[in-house]
Formats: structure tokens, C-alpha cells, sequence
């Protein structure tokens, strides 16, 4: 198929190397439009019968399509294998006004084109405090030390050789995931609105096995975790969490870390802020205190309406988004509608998630397809039968504590609007009669 | 879940084998700081340790060090050398652990600060660009537009202490001396009108400094304060009036696609 029946928009103003959004995915490819029309027609008149027969043959059918009678490309073309061309458009993005460096910025997951439950290694967000430092494994050295009976020095090979391995699923989202819409709707897209998320199967070891071979003296109350980049960044842990489901990880999705993610090795600290898992962890003291940190003092912290802030608001709320339809996944068509979405929960597992098309009026009980475990994002869909009627979309999570993800309202009612942090509420998206979808807020 | 006894089990094992290894007696080139980033420190006619016997190092038993309880079973790992430990034990703590012995008038503060710090900060704090705002903001905290600066919303003196020494300034992190470190908090405390221009802060006189707004801090409450967010039936019919559209993202225009996709119905 010659690439000009895939119209492309040119890169936009401020978005750095990243291709712009892609209009392939959300215009007719020349040859279909007739059968789309048709469709539609025949999902208005009798939902059950197929399409009506196609005027004449469909070109991409005859003549037979070139890449069935030519060879394609060798097996080692790319050692390294990637995506297809035609999903270029599927990349992590920045928002360039946010802040005031890129190496002290963020880029984000493209929610709205992925499935499933796992994020590919390429597109997870990638937050840096101090840019992406990059370490020789060989010269990698993890240091446990404060209130230990015996103070040491790890190399990488050790963690690789230390018992009592695992893999866990776990999502990691940053506090600051959907921040900008505290004060009401701002960015046109889930990328930009919940991108700040990935769901990551990590390899890796328990710290507990490295704090009780370091043997945490009884006033030991929280850990420091320290990252080697040029950042420095740093975390107070409370000891029961350090020596609960923390782990010192190397791998992800069955790979090396990626240098963004902190190669070798991050700490995980499920279900908790993302800021907390530090990448590049070079360093685990051990103290009576807390350490009150950039981070858990002048950062994340959460400011309400009445002046005061919350600190150490450690756990990620339940949540939920669909991610299509959404700004960049506009519906394409009426008839039978695959709505779909994620949801994840720091204090356990997803126990429901509800769909309503008018706004929260009416609520429907998705369907959660895949795993669904603790502290790991959850795939729901809702099968629908779209008339082209305008909608408004939501999804409500639930997790095995009996939370509820509640609405911007709710979250306002108590908190106010200079938060920053720990926005969970309720995302609406409004589905135009033409498809479009907008990031809106009703009432 | 992992079980750390058995774990030890397997751990004590293999302890056996490395029993009789000794500690390297040099530090580690990768953790002495310095070594690694700073010219001069280098090649001090300084050895490295061999990489076998770095590798095959492990902890001395118990029984060699006075003073250490009997080990729990230890096959991984060598015990971290004190100047090694002094390389990365940077941190600072509110109670003032962890400040090194020094001190920095608001004077010397200034002059550093417009050297390396004002570029990106102001010249009096007030911030360049999207880079941080550092004095001022006092009474905003409940305002549409909070300013949160050390002033008006850090909780402890020590934060910028740590964080100055260990991130700043932005590209040549850990370049100041604790006495340069010194001097340029005092000098950020004297733009949040918190210290006299004459002031010198010391290791000594630091834990009186405290910041106005620390006591508006308080831990995680969301338990309480937002208990009607756990619902055992949450409404799934009729459970609003009418609902309207009330806000939209495409009136900001902030999105980075200047452009974004459109259906195809039309």
C-alpha cells in the first residue's frame, strides 16, 4: 500500500523530535471510506446483518497486494527489533511549558494507542530530576548503611547472585500524574492528562534480603533512598514498608532497565508515589527519622485550600481513565464501539470498574480482561453499540479496600485546587455526533 | 511472598565458601567520591583493588570485629570502607545530623550566588523563567496562586542545605564547599527577610534557625478525611439532574498539538 493513503500532519510548533500526532488512525483510508459508509448504514438498520456487498473489488485485495509475491525483509534487518513504521506516531511526548529544562522534565506514556496491561519498555514516561545518568554496570555500587550491625558495599553481580529473586507486575505513577487539572480541564489528550503511569513486570530482589543481611538495629524507623544521578534524588521510606514489598530491581519486562528507568537498578515501592522508586539507587541508610528531603518537603507534599499541606501522602489512590475513546483516539464509527480504559490502585487490587456514557448519571460494570493483580494497572472494556449520539464518558474505579475513585468535585470539595499532587478524580471525555472527543468537565 | 529465613538458610550456606576472604584495603574507585569526577583527585600513585579479590571480598565474620553482633548469615557484600561511606553520606537531616563544620556570611553568600546561582534564580530569588522561585510568597499559601518559596512555604532550613550541597548549581552538582554551602543559605534566608544582613551561619547557630511555615505540615490523614471516598454501593442509576458541560480543555489550548485529530464523520 503506497504510504500517501496515510496522511500525515507535520510536526508542531514546541514538540520537540517527537513525530505530532499521527491523523492516520482517525481518517478514512482511501478504498475503505465506501465500506465505512455502508456500515454505518447497515449498524442503523439491523446491528446483526454484515455489511452490505462492496460496488466493486476492494484494491487491496485485487490485484494481490505486493508484499505477497515480493520477499520481504531479512530476520537480523534490526538486531534490536522495533515498532512497525506505521505506528511512528505512537511515541512519549513532552509538554514543553511544564518546566524549565528537559533534563529536569517529564515525557509521557501514549495511553491512548496501547492495550493490554503491560507498558513496552520504550514508551514508559520518563521523569528526570538531574537528566539520565548513564553508569557502567561494572562500576554500579549499592551501599547499605545507618543504623546496621554491618555497613556494605554491593556490586551488581551480588544483587544478581542474592536469594530469593522475584518478578512482580507493578504500576508507577507520579504524584503529579494529572496535576495540570487540578483547576479544571487543560490538556487535550490521556497522554497528557494520566500519561504520567506505566505497568512494568520487574526482576529484581527484595530489599529486605539486603536489610537483614545488614541487620537494621531496633531504633531503625525509615530508610533513605538514594539515586546516583545528578539529582541525587533522595526518599524517606518508612522501615515497615522497606522491609514489606520493596524491591532492588535490575530488570523490566524481562530486559536490563532502560538508562531512563535508572540502569541498572531502581527501587520499586509498589502502590507508593513514583518519585519514591529512585533510579539509579546507589545508597540505602537506615535512621530514627525521617529525613524531610526536597522531595517530601518543598515537592510532594499536598497544599489545601486552608494554607496547611499534607506530607508523606505516600499511596496512590485508586483511579481509572478510558483511553479510547479519548482526544487522540476519537471514534471512528458508529455501530459496535470497543470503549476501553486502565485502572490501578496503591492500597490493592481493582475490584470493579463502572462506565458511564452521560456523565455519571447511568453506570455500567466493565469488563476487566487480563491480569489483576495488586498495585498493577488493570484493563477494562465496555462493547457498545454507538448511534452517533453525543457522550460523555467516564470510568469509576474500585479496589479491593472498598475506595472509589471519586469525582473532581468530591476531590475539590475537600482539598481545593492547589494541589498539585495526588489528582485521582474522575475524567470526562465528551464523544461529538462526528467522533471527535474532547477533555471536558461537567455539572 | 519471600521468606528471609529461608533465604538465610541458602545465604549461610554459601557464606561458608568465603569465609577465610579478606576486605580490600582501598577504597572503591566507583564510591570514593571524587575519584571518579574530579580530575586532581585522581591518580594519586593510589592502586586499584584487585577486581578478583574486590569481587571475592565479602564481610568478616563477626567474630573478627569487636563490637558487631554474631552475624546472621552474610555471603554477600563486603563491609563499606568509613571514607567510602564518607563519600556518599551527604545527607542532612532537620535536626541538623549530618551538617558538616563550617560557615558562610549572607556577604559571601550574595557574591556566590549571583556567580553561580542568579542566571537561573534571579538575583534576589525571585526566579527566571519556569526556574524556581526561591524568596517571597509569604501569605499566598491560600491564595488562587501560591508562590512556595523557602520563605513562605519550606518547612526546614535544612532541606536547602542538603539540597544546595547535593543538586545544586543545576550541572555542577557537589561543587560547593560546606563553607560556600553555608554562605549561600544564609544569604537565601536573608531574601526571605529571615536572617540580618550581617548574619553568618554556622554549623553551630543552624538548628535555631526555623522556617514560618513548618508547623502547617502534617502526615498522610486521607484515612479519616476522606472516609466517604470507601463506599459499599456506589450509585449506578439515575444518581444526577441533568449533566452539562461545564469546562473544556480546547478553550486553553495548551495541548502541544497545535493540531489534534479530528473525527471522520463529518
Amino acid at each position: 500500500m503506497p504510504d500517501n493513503t496515510f496522511p500525515r500532519t507535520g510536526n508542531s510548533a514546541g514538540n520537540g523530535a517527537a513525530p505530532a500526532l499521527s491523523r492516520r488512525r482517525f481518517l478514512s483510508v482511501a478504498g475503505q471510506g465506501a465500506a465505512v459508509s455502508a456500515g454505518v448504514a447497515a449498524a442503523a438498520t439491523g446491528p446483526l446483518l454484515a455489511a452490505p456487498a462492496a460496488a466493486g473489488p476492494d484494491p487491496n485485495i485485487v490485484p494481490v497486494p505486493n508484499w505477497s509475491k515480493a520477499l520481504g525483509a531479512g530476520v537480523n534487518v534490526n538486531p534490536y527489533g522495533k515498532p512497525s513504521k506505521f505506528e511512528n506516531d505512537v511515541v512519549r511526548r513532552e509538554v514543553t511549558w511544564l518546566t524549565a529544562s528537559s533534563e529536569s522534565s517529564v515525557s509521557f506514556t501514549p495511553l491512548y494507542a496501547l492495550d493490554g496491561t503491560i507498558t513496552p519498555n520504550g514508551l514508559c514516561f520518563v521523569r528526570h530530576h538531574g537528566g539520565e545518568a548513564e553508569i557502567d554496570p561494572d562500576k554500579y555500587r549499592f551501599m547499605v548503611h545507618g543504623l546496621v550491625d554491618r555497613e556494605l558495599v554491593f556490586t551488581l553481580e551480588d544483587i544478581k547472585r542474592m536469594p530469593g529473586r522475584v518478578n512482580r507486575a507493578y504500576f508507577l505513577e507520579c504524584a503529579a500524574n494529572s496535576g495540570m487539572e487540578w483547576r479544571g480541564a487543560q490538556l487535550n489528550g490521556c497522554q497528557f492528562t494520566h500519561g504520567m503511569i506505566h505497568n512494568v513486570y520487574y526482576t529484581g530482589v527484595p530489599l529486605r534480603a539486603f536489610l537483614d543481611v545488614a541487620g537494621v538495629k531496633p531504633k531503625g524507623k525509615w530508610v533513605l533512598a538514594e539515586g546516583a544521578d545528578a539529582a541525587v534524588m533522595t526518599r524517606s521510606i518508612p522501615i515497615e514498608k522497606a522491609l514489606d514489598d520493596c524491591l532492588v530491581a535490575f530488570a523490566m519486562n524481562g530486559e536490563a532497565l532502560r538508562p531512563e528507568q535508572g540502569y541498572p537498578v531502581r527501587l520499586v515501592v509498589p502502590g507508593w508515589e513514583g518519585n519514591m522508586w529512585v533510579k539509579w539507587l546507589r545508597r540505602i541508610k537506615v535512621g530514627d527519622q525521617p529525613w524531610q528531603q526536597r522531595e517530601e518537603t518543598s515537592k510532594y507534599t499536598d497544599l489545601l485550600a486552608d494554607g496547611r499541606s499534607r506530607r508523606f501522602t505516600f499511596i496512590m489512590d485508586a483511579k481509572s481513565v478510558v483511553t479510547s475513546p479519548s482526544p487522540q483516539a476519537p471514534l471512528k464509527q458508529k455501530g459496535p464501539t470497543v470503549l476501553t480504559g486502565i485502572a490501578w490502585s496503591g492500597r490493592g487490587a481493582i475490584r470493579r470498574v463502572d462506565v458511564s456514557l452521560d456523565g455519571g448519571r447511568n453506570w455500567t460494570t466493565a469488563r476487566i480482561e487480563g491480569p489483576n493483580t495488586p498495585m498493577s494497572m488493570t484493563r477494562f472494556y465496555l462493547d457498545f453499540d454507538w448511534g452517533g449520539e453525543e457522550l460523555m464518558v467516564q470510568s469509576r474505579a474500585m479496589d479491593d479496600t472498598g475506595y472509589v475513585q471519586p469525582t473532581k468535585q468530591e476531590l475539590r470539595a475537600i482539598r481545593g485546587t492547589n494541589s498539585i499532587y495526588h489528582n485521582n478524580g474522575i475524567q470526562t471525555w465528551l464523544v461529538r455526533s462526528n467522533g471527535e472527543t474532547e477533555n471536558v468537565e461537567v455539572g | 511472598m519471600w521468606k528471609s529465613a529461608e533465604a538465610l538458610i541458602v545465604a549461610a550456606a554459601l557464606a561458608g565458601t568465603f569465609a577465610a576472604a579478606s576486605v580490600s584495603a582501598v577504597a572503591d574507585p566507583a564510591s570514593a567520591k571524587g575519584e571518579a569526577t574530579k580530575a586532581g583527585a585522581q591518580a594519586k600513585g593510589e592502586k586499584a583493588p584487585d577486581k578478583d579479590k574486590a569481587r571475592q571480598a565479602v564481610n568478616v565474620p563477626a567474630a573478627a570485629r569487636p563490637g558487631v553482633p554474631p552475624a546472621k548469615a552474610i555471603a554477600l557484600g563486603r563491609p563499606a570502607l568509613p571514607e567510602e561511606i564518607a563519600a556518599w553520606n551527604i545527607d542532612v537531616r532537620a535536626d541538623g545530623e549530618g551538617l558538616p563544620a563550617g560557615k558562610g556570611s549572607v556577604k559571601q553568600g550574595e557574591e556566590l550566588f549571583l556567580q553561580s546561582c542568579a542566571v537561573c534564580h534571579g538575583e534576589f530569588g525571585e526566579g527566571a523563567g519556569r526556574w524556581p522561585v526561591l524568596a517571597g510568597g509569604r501569605g499566598t499559601l491560600k491564595s488562587d496562586r501560591p508562590e512556595k518559596t523557602i520563605g513562605s512555604f519550606w518547612p526546614y532550613a535544612s532541606t536547602v542545605f542538603d539540597y544546595v550541597h547535593r543538586a545544586m548549581p543545576f550541572g555542577n552538582n557537589q561543587s560547593l564547599t560546606p563553607d560556600e554551602t553555608y554562605a549561600i543559605v544564609a544569604y537565601l534566608l536573608n531574601l526571605n527577610d529571615l536572617v540580618p544582613e550581617d548574619f553568618v551561619l554556622s554549623k553551630e547557630n543552624f538548628p535555631k534557625v526555623s522556617l514560618p511555615n513548618e508547623a502547617t505540615f502534617y502526615d498522610d490523614d486521607r484515612e479519616t478525611t476522606e472516609k466517604s471516598f470507601w463506599k459499599a454501593a456506589p450509585c449506578m442509576k439515575d444518581c444526577s439532574g441533568e449533566v452539562h458541560v461545564t469546562a473544556r480543555a480546547q478553550i486553553l489550548n495548551v495541548t502541544p498539538d497545535a493540531d489534534p485529530p479530528k473525527g471522520n464523520l463529518e
